[in-house]
């Protein structure tokens, strides 16, 4: 097992260069200047885009402007944002605590109401619960999140009046007020995310232990006259979870650069609208961070999911 | 109108018998900018006048927060730097210019201590130099005071093409002088007619020397004060998060007394402009929201909430449909749309005309955009007062059949016209936005049941506005056979407004699709006007030779007109925000207050 | 005499017998217990006559889509309009139906396409381990990192007037689309088909089956496989309305169908900003993305129910 681990990771060097060197290409070749603005304002004269993109090296071959940016990556300069002239790690830090607590959050939410309500819904199939729970779920999934999101804002917002709906990042408050406040605009997007991915979860929980709950062991831990609970939490849940790991180390990634359309809809200053922008004003180099980042964490994760399977199921061998 | 007629009213101007709002109001009724028709009465001797300021509060302070919606968030703060009016309106808040442009066209002095004139000798008589007097007492925000020499760096830094500065085509061509501590003269290399571009509105803003000087040219990009500005303006700077947030705190030491009414400034960036408005005129969790390009039925049920009210604005802005005088579908030398080839039917006159009557202006108008656009047949704009018999618009469905059928193009079998085997099928393509969409839609019907078939086409907004070489939907490469998009006047002078039909300017492969002449409509008399018109310092016989070029813009249907749009903009019941057309909506941030 | 032992009765009746009974298959079997699975057979016969509408309603509705009429606008259901108008006056029943081919279509043709591509990465990656995972599984992350949108525009914009040339203006956007959201959701079910692969393949069954002599691949496709789909299917189910979703978010962007294209996700963007005083307008194309997800998901138990040879029913 330990040898599994070093070769994964030594593996995940040279992959991880490589999905760098993808991305950087895939970019490159998207259409869209980052400079178009200027070529719409008449006073700007043609020379100036052209020399703004000489100087930031983006008549330069492909490989050499990747190059480039991997020389400066591992230096740790993230490099120099096109639209906001800041570096970008700048830029990220502020979004970051922002994303952390709101997308953060929804997914703590996800999981702590997914796991319990599918597994009893998984428990009494078709029961009035799972009936309910499974009805739920698919209205979480199957409208989209600009659509929940208005929802919610058209009635605590404007009909009820209870929650203030554009998120602000500096609140003003001292003490416990602090807390309260953020709580209060922290509620509808992280009810509307939480509620998508909680959908999503849920069916997956219920279906992978309703696959576990007949086979032939938990009768016999039924038999043996262990508590339900016990019966539950230690045989089928554990048994069950391999499907709920791997969803859940896809799903962690997102936070760094996911729920966009929420961050739009409340204003959140996170980092899934930063890449949004960027990516709209072609600001190549705090995609290319951003997305980096996310890859990294993309090939963590999966790792991390890799390794949990061969303790939750120790049949599970590694060639 | 033609030139005795201008100069009729403006001799009216001068006897007393028409005020001067009414006059620059009927000038900008025929198409041309309030500022031009200020600078055509203060050509005649007619005094420039501000317009009467209507701050109220009798002292600076006190009145909490106040908090604006952007929901295009600025990304920086340096005015130099400044792409489009998100940015500008964000260093607005903490830099001026020398002077600016009021809501009726005038010129408000800021830095400046009075506005140049004829009369008061700022202004030369042959046209190649202005003299500016400088308020006196002026500080930064750091305390240091503001003089001559931070006019002449401002200069300098803008007109450097290694710092390659947004603002660099109004100080490039120009030189500026130091008189004295508080004086300059700005000279010019030819007789300009439109002087007051340098040093004036969102590209005149200064920046201190005493902070920018290290950082001039190449190393412009890297200053620290591009993120933490120092300015001279009401508001000093606090906090700037790109894209999300800009906050400022009252300046004590601001030159104007009892300004500003506001203890400090929000600007939050981010969302879509629907929401904004709702913030603004349901909730009430902010004051004022910037450019709601929001349907106006929309606007008017959120405003029955009593909360908030919609504030429009007069400016140059128009939303045009133009018509392709190439083949977008034929390539020659590696080029599609280019100027060796000819439209095989929108080169036909009764082609463009009848796709002219068939486009519904007034349910657009009604329907879409309500208050916020007026329909109009004209590129420079005209309500029906001043309608001119050769320009109006008109819908009319079976006149434009009966033209097509005239013309020989008869309904083939699907129902499309054709003639000599070419048929009338087209691509009309826009940006990515609902009430554009829906305006598609409008015409789309009208043209089918005239049988003409009409491909709609979206292009996401920052592709199409782009220059980008290697993309075939950006609005310069016009790869198709309409499209429509708003061309918004940045500059108050139509001189570089009016360009666009130029044959000289006409955008190919050659010069990069840069070219501002996307038609490719090519005329041997507008070009002469045109000519003509640069160099011209009256600005009466100016003013007569832009209607002359207009008509023959419309009368040969080069594009197609739809509506003058206002800027809109949502505003909490008891604020009063003094907005201008003409200029960025921060451009006196200082006179904003609340009333009780 | 050699041969002249009388069989018993019973061994004669009993091979008569045996001769007499039906001989099952196995999919006669999974279909007589999907047939059981009441809210299975439903959902099939719910989705069919969506299916059935959307292809043939606009001949039974002959209301044009984009009849514009302003005296008309924002109206509630009414017998001209079933469903009510939209803000030009259009009808919405009339666009439901026009749209919803597009939108069935992409949500269902795409789903296929991310849970085949899925299972076949997936199931590869699962059985052969070593060095074919290590590679399968970069370049599932590969796919994982990519953000879709830059990535989207790419594609588009390099296959875009290809198509269009082979397979004419409209199937040709439509069969980009499908390839795209399809290639860009193919990744979860990849993973998870693995992860259930790992399990499967060291359980007693799997192990009898190869003492038996059968081929990797008959493995895969007769055991393995059938008792990985539970997640398989839920991933259906969440795909087919990401799906439908995406169309509408690629139109946003310009990237899809031309906007007039009244598909369910554009007609839901564009009613979200009149939901306070038209919620009619919403509630029609969300109810029937809401209603084809709840179909297929029962489609899919059924199935599963029906294949999985450890359930009882």
């Amino acid at each position: 097992m330990s040898q599994y681990l070093l070769r994964r990771i030594l593996i995940a060097i040279p992959s991880l260069l490589g999905i760098s060197l993808v991305l950087f290409t895939v970019l490159a070749l998207a259409p869209g200047d980052p400079f178009g603005e200027l070529a719409q304002n008449p006073a700007v004269p043609p020379e100036v885009a052209a020399s703004l993109r000489e100087k930031f090296g983006m008549n330069d071959p492909i490989w050499e402007r990747y190059l480039k940016w991997l020389f400066q990556m591992l230096q740790g300069n993230w490099g120099f944002s096109f639209v906001s002239r800041v570096d970008v790690d700048v830029l990220i830090m502020q979004r970051l605590p922002a994303t952390l607590l709101v997308i953060g959050s929804s997914q703590v939410l996800a999981l702590l109401v997914a796991l319990p309500v599918g597994v009893y819904a998984a428990i009494r199939p078709y029961s009035l619960f799972d009936q309910v729970a499974t009805t739920l779920a698919f209205v979480g999934f199957s409208l989209p999140t600009f659509f929940t999101g208005l929802l919610l804002i058209l009635l605590f917002s404007i009909t009820l009046d209870w929650l203030p709906f554009v998120y602000q990042s500096n609140v003003n408050e001292t003490g416990w007020r602090f807390y309260w406040e953020h709580f209060r605009q922290m509620i509808m997007p992280v009810t509307v995310l939480g509620l998508f991915q909680a959908g999503v979860l849920t069916r997956f929980v219920r279906s992978a232990v309703l696959d576990v709950v007949r086979l032939d062991f938990v009768t016999t831990a039924r038999a043996k006259g262990l508590r339900e609970q016990v019966v539950v939490v230690k045989h089928v849940v554990r048994n069950a979870m391999i499907p709920v790991v791997t969803l859940l180390a896809l799903q962690m990634p997102a936070v760094f650069g996911g729920a966009v359309v929420t961050e739009q809809i409340f204003r959140v200053p996170g980092i899934g609208s930063l890449l949004i922008a960027a990516i709209l004003a072609n600001d190549t180099p705090v995609i290319m961070a951003v997305t980096f980042v996310f890859a990294c964490l993309v090939i963590l994760f999966n790792l991390i999911a890799d390794l949990l399977y061969g303790w939750l199921d120790p049949r599970i061998s590694y060639r | 109108m033609n030139e005795r007629e201008m100069r009729g009213l403006i001799a009216d101007v001068k006897a007393g018998s028409l005020s001067r709002r009414a006059f620059v109001r009927r000038m900008v009724a025929i198409g041309l900018t309030a500022p031009l028709a200020a600078q055509m009465l203060a050509y005649n001797g007619v005094a420039m006048a501000q317009s009467k300021s209507t701050y109220k509060p009798t002292k600076a302070g006190g009145g909490g927060v106040l908090k604006v919606l952007w929901w295009q968030g600025p990304t920086l703060l340096n005015p130099h730097f400044a792409v489009g009016t998100k940015d500008q309106d964000g260093s607005r808040i903490f830099y001026e210019p020398l002077a600016s442009w009021d809501n009726d066209g005038f010129l408000m002095p800021i830095l400046a201590a009075e506005v140049p004139s004829l009369e008061n000798g700022g202004v030369a008589k042959d046209g190649l130099s202005v003299t500016w007097k400088l308020k006196k007492g002026v500080t930064w925000h750091d305390g240091k005071p503001f003089t001559a020499d931070d006019c002449i760096f401002n200069w300098k830094y803008a007109s450097d093409p290694a710092a390659a500065t947004y603002t660099i085509a109004s100080y490039k061509d120009v030189e500026v002088e130091k008189i004295d501590d508080h004086t300059i003269k700005v000279l010019f290399s030819k007789p300009t007619p439109f002087w007051a571009d340098a040093f004036v509105g969102a590209r005149g803003c200064m920046i201190p020397k005493h902070v920018f000087e290290p950082y001039m040219g190449a190393k412009s990009r890297d200053a620290p004060a591009n993120l933490s500005p120092i300015g001279t303006g009401a508001y000093m700077f606090e906090e700037f998060k790109p894209g999300d947030l800009v906050r400022g705190k009252r300046n004590p030491n601001y030159h104007e007394a009892n300004k500003p009414y506001f203890d400090a400034v929000e600007m939050k960036g981010g969302g879509d402009a629907v929401s904004a408005a709702r913030a603004v005129l349901q909730t009430g969790e902010y004051d004022f929201a910037w450019n709601m390009q929001v349907e106006d039925a929309i606007l008017k049920r959120l405003e029955e909430g009593g909360k908030g009210f919609v504030q429009l604005e007069l400016g140059g802005s128009i939303e045009f449909i133009s018509v392709n005088n190439t083949d977008p579908w034929t390539e020659v030398d590696g080029e599609r749309a280019s100027v060796k080839t000819k439209h095989p039917s929108l080169t036909d006159m009764a082609v463009r005309k009848a796709l002219n009557l068939l486009v519904d202006r007034k349910s657009v108008q009604e329907h879409i955009y309500g208050r916020t656009g007026r329909a109009t047949a004209n590129f420079l704009n005209n309500p029906e007062r001043f309608a001119s018999k050769k320009t109006s618009f008109e819908f009319n469905v079976d006149k434009a059949i009966k033209l097509l059928d005239d013309a020989g193009w008869k309904p083939g079998a699907d129902g499309i016209r054709e003639k000599n085997g070419v048929k009338l099928k087209y691509v009309f393509q826009t940006s990515v936005n609902q009430p554009r969409q829906k305006t598609q839609a409008i015409i789309k019907q009208a043209c089918q049941k005239a049988g003409i078939d009409i491909e709609v086409k979206a292009v996401t907004a920052s592709v199409f506005f782009s220059s980008d070489v290697a993309n075939p939907d950006t609005y310069t490469k016009f790869y198709c056979d309409l499209e429509m998009y708003t061309t918004t006047q940045p500059q108050p002078d139509p001189g570089v407004f009016m360009n666009q039909f130029v044959s000289t300017e006409a955008a190919t492969k050659d010069n990069k699709w840069q070219g501002r002449n996307i038609t490719r409509w090519a005329n041997a008399e507008y070009d002469a006007l045109f000519k003509q018109a640069s160099g011209e310092l009256d600005p009466v016989k100016r003013a007569e030779m832009f209607v002359k070029m207009n008509e023959l813009v419309i009368e040969n249907v080069v594009v197609i007109p739809l509506l003058h749009r206002n800027g809109v903009a949502a505003v909490a019941k008891n604020l009063s925000a003094s907005l201008s057309g003409w200029d960025n909506n921060t451009w006196n941030l200082k006179d904003w207050y609340r009333e009780a | 005499m050699a041969g002249s032992t009388l069989a018993s009765p019973t061994a004669n009746a009993a091979a008569a017998a045996v001769a007499r009974r039906k001989h099952v298959t196995p999919s006669q079997e999974a279909w007589r217990r999907f047939r059981r699975h009441k809210l299975a057979v439903a959902s099939s016969v719910i989705l069919g006559m969506m299916i059935v509408a959307v292809l043939f309603g606009p001949l039974l509705w002959p209301v044009a889509i984009n009849d514009i009429d302003f005296s008309a606008m924002l109206e509630g259901p009414s017998w001209a309009h079933p469903l009510g108008t939209d803000d030009l006056g259009q009808d919405v029943l009339a666009r439901m139906l026009y749209g919803g081919r597009i939108s069935l279509a992409v949500g269902l043709c795409a789903m296929f396409v991310a849970i085949g591509v899925g299972v076949l990465v997936g199931s590869l990656a699962g059985m052969a381990g070593g060095r074919v995972d290590a590679v399968l599984m970069w370049v599932t992350d590969l796919f994982l990192s990519l953000p879709q949108l830059p990535l989207l525009l790419v594609l588009i914009y390099l296959f875009r007037d290809s198509l269009k040339a082979i397979a004419g203006p409209e199937l040709g956007v439509l069969v980009l689309i499908i390839a795209v959201i399809g290639g860009l959701r193919w990744m979860p079910v990849a993973r998870l088909v693995r992860a259930q692969f790992f399990s499967l393949r060291e359980k007693e069954f799997v192990e009898a089956a190869r003492a038996l002599g059968a081929s990797t691949t008959r493995q895969v496709v007769r055991h393995i496989l059938p008792n990985s789909l539970g997640p398989v299917i839920v991933a259906a189910t969440i795909d087919v309305a990401v799906a439908i979703i995406a169309e509408s978010t690629l139109s946003f962007l310009g990237l899809g169908v031309p906007p007039d294209i009244p598909t369910w996700g554009r007609i839901l963007f564009d009613a979200k900003d009149y939901l306070d005083f038209a919620p009619h307008w919403a509630m029609f194309p969300g109810a029937a993305i809401f209603l084809t997800v709840l179909t297929i998901n029962y489609i899919g138990d059924g199935l599963r129910d029906a294949l999985d040879p450890r359930r009882v029913l």
